[in-house]
């Protein structure tokens, strides 16, 4: 048993508490501490029945939470220590319970720790390492979230849009702390595509798996990033794509678009491509417009540029580009590559180093550095 | 979900609207700002905000590499109380707008007579990891 099978029990452990009459807080605690001494006690000997043994475990937990809570407040405990039995947790209350850690009263921070602990299983220090944040802290944040949604009231429910931007925020986190952030959103998804039969989430999750494909060929092994020009296309996982390109597929086939459907189908002609070169941009570009109607965003407009710069040549893409605002990041460095392919490389240069300089992240930051040293060499030797 | 560094530090910066030297202050006033500065930190661990925070001593030396074989070589200190950094503290927000809100929270810790010190604070946002989805 892997923690990843331990980990799928635990929206359904939590479930059968809730409905047993325990609070949604105490109940995710005692959770929690059953999936902490499962993780040390299951590693030489593993229980025949799982997901009883963690019921019957969180449900103790629960009551001594319960007592010593009462006992401070000088209540009385209403509940037996006997662990419920014969319930079997219908799959309505996971989805439930999706709904509620993403509930829109939270911010999008708490939104993804409460996500990943309460629906995800995982640790207060996985989610703290993954994050880099003291435990404490990430502690305090899932303890405010579920206050904020117990004040907020659990029969409001929440929508499926936010739960959708949560797994996404999850998804786009990247590849750090012991926890593969991107693999859990993947899981998480796909298992919500069972809950819920809405096409946007497929195309959410055939997003995350067409990206998912080409992750080992975006960085070298040092970090730095590699463009998908110069990506080496033999590492993408030609499994993966299928999979996503598929589920993608029965996605458009219901005929209710959405802006995840759209950049899915952006991401699938990308994995379509065999070479750069082969790259159908002018389908690219149709989604882009497509997915425009979805989102209108600065980035997605300047996403957009890239695509009409490789299907109507550079002066094209430098025309779309002038309406965007200055101040987006990633714009210039859009602007020298667009710059570069129209031969003004001084410009270029200049925009690439500028790129470097306001760049939101490391990788991306060095990266552009390498790109205006690359362009600034060559005006060396052109002189 | 970003992360910023709060730096306290006097280079560059306008003077403070309430711009006393601390040891000026009466030792009242300076007990009050090192409980608000507790307190500041303790507050955002309960909202899940805090990531760390350190002071600095305001001894210290420049030091740099003088070649093979050879011990680094170190001068100093030249710092002038203007070039002080005095400490600083990370948080890990959701938007940029709270970080600018709490280092203005911070900017209030009290000084001499008791009010608001208003002293200028740097806020940075950190260099993240790439996101996943680029395009």
């Amino acid at each position: 048993m892997d923690d990843v099978e331990l980990r799928v029990l635990v929206p359904k452990v939590l479930s059968v508490l809730v409905r047993r009459g325990a609070d949604f807080a105490t109940a995710e605690d005692a959770v929690q501490e059953a999936v902490l001494r499962a993780l040390s006690a299951w590693e030489d000997d593993a229980p025949s029945d799982p997901e009883g043994w963690l019921i019957t475990v969180s449900w103790r937990a629960f009551i001594d939470m319960a007592r010593s809570d009462a006992a401070r407040r000088d209540r009385e405990v209403r509940f037996g220590s006997d662990p419920p039995t014969g319930v079997v947790p219908s799959v309505d209350d996971t989805l439930r319970l999706y709904f509620l850690c993403a509930h829109p009263d939270l911010t999008p921070s708490s939104a993804v720790a409460l996500t990943l602990r309460a629906v995800g299983g995982l640790t207060t220090r996985q989610i703290a390492q993954a994050y880099i944040v003291p435990e404490s802290t990430m502690a305090q944040r899932i303890s405010r979230a579920k206050r904020t949604v117990g004040r907020a009231g659990l029969d409001r429910p929440g929508e499926v849009r936010t739960v959708m931007r949560v797994l996404y925020l999850v998804f786009n986190e990247g590849y750090s702390g012991d926890v593969d952030l991107a693999a859990e959103a993947i899981r998480l998804t796909r298992q919500l595509t069972t809950l819920a039969g809405v096409p946007e989430i497929d195309g959410l999750l055939a997003l995350m798996l067409l990206h998912h494909a080409r992750h080992r060929s975006r960085t070298r092994p040092d970090g730095a990033i590699v463009p998908l020009a110069e990506q080496d296309r033999s590492q993408w996982d030609t499994e993966l794509i299928a999979a996503g390109v598929a589920i993608l597929q029965a996605a458009l086939a219901q005929d209710q678009l959405g802006e995840y459907q759209a950049q899915a189908a952006i991401a699938a002609l990308h994995a379509d491509a065999p070479r750069f070169e082969d790259t159908d941009w002018v389908q690219i570009l149709k989604w882009y417009d497509e997915l425009i109607r979805f989102a209108d965003t600065p980035i997605i407009r300047l996403n957009r540029a890239v695509a009409v710069g490789e299907a109507d040549g550079a002066p094209a893409g430098l025309a779309a580009l002038a309406d965007i605002d200055e101040n987006i990041p990633r714009r210039d460095a859009v602007a020298a590559h667009l710059h570069e392919r129209n031969g003004d490389l001084e410009l270029a240069a200049r925009l690439y180093a500028s790129a470097a300089h306001n760049a939101p992240n490391l990788a991306e930051r060095d990266h552009q550095t390498r790109q205006a040293a690359r362009l600034n060499q060559l005006l060396r030797h052109q002189q | 979900m970003a992360k910023y560094l709060l730096l306290k530090h006097y280079r560059g910066a306008p003077p403070a609207v309430n711009e006393v030297p601390m040891d000026q202050w009466t030792p009242d006033e300076v007990e009050a700002h090192m409980q608000f500065m507790r307190d500041f930190a303790v507050r955002l661990e309960r909202t899940g905000e805090f990531v760390d925070g350190q002071a600095l001593s305001p001894d210290g030396a420049w030091v740099r590499y003088d070649g093979e074989g050879r011990p680094p070589v170190t001068d100093g200190p030249f710092a002038e109380t203007k070039d002080l950094i005095a400490g600083w503290m990370v948080i890990d927000v959701d938007r940029y707008e709270r970080a600018i809100e709490l280092v203005g929270e911070l900017s209030a810790a009290p000084g001499a007579g008791g009010g608001p010190i208003h002293e200028w604070l740097e806020v940075r946002p950190f260099l993240a990891a790439p996101p996943t989805i680029t395009e």
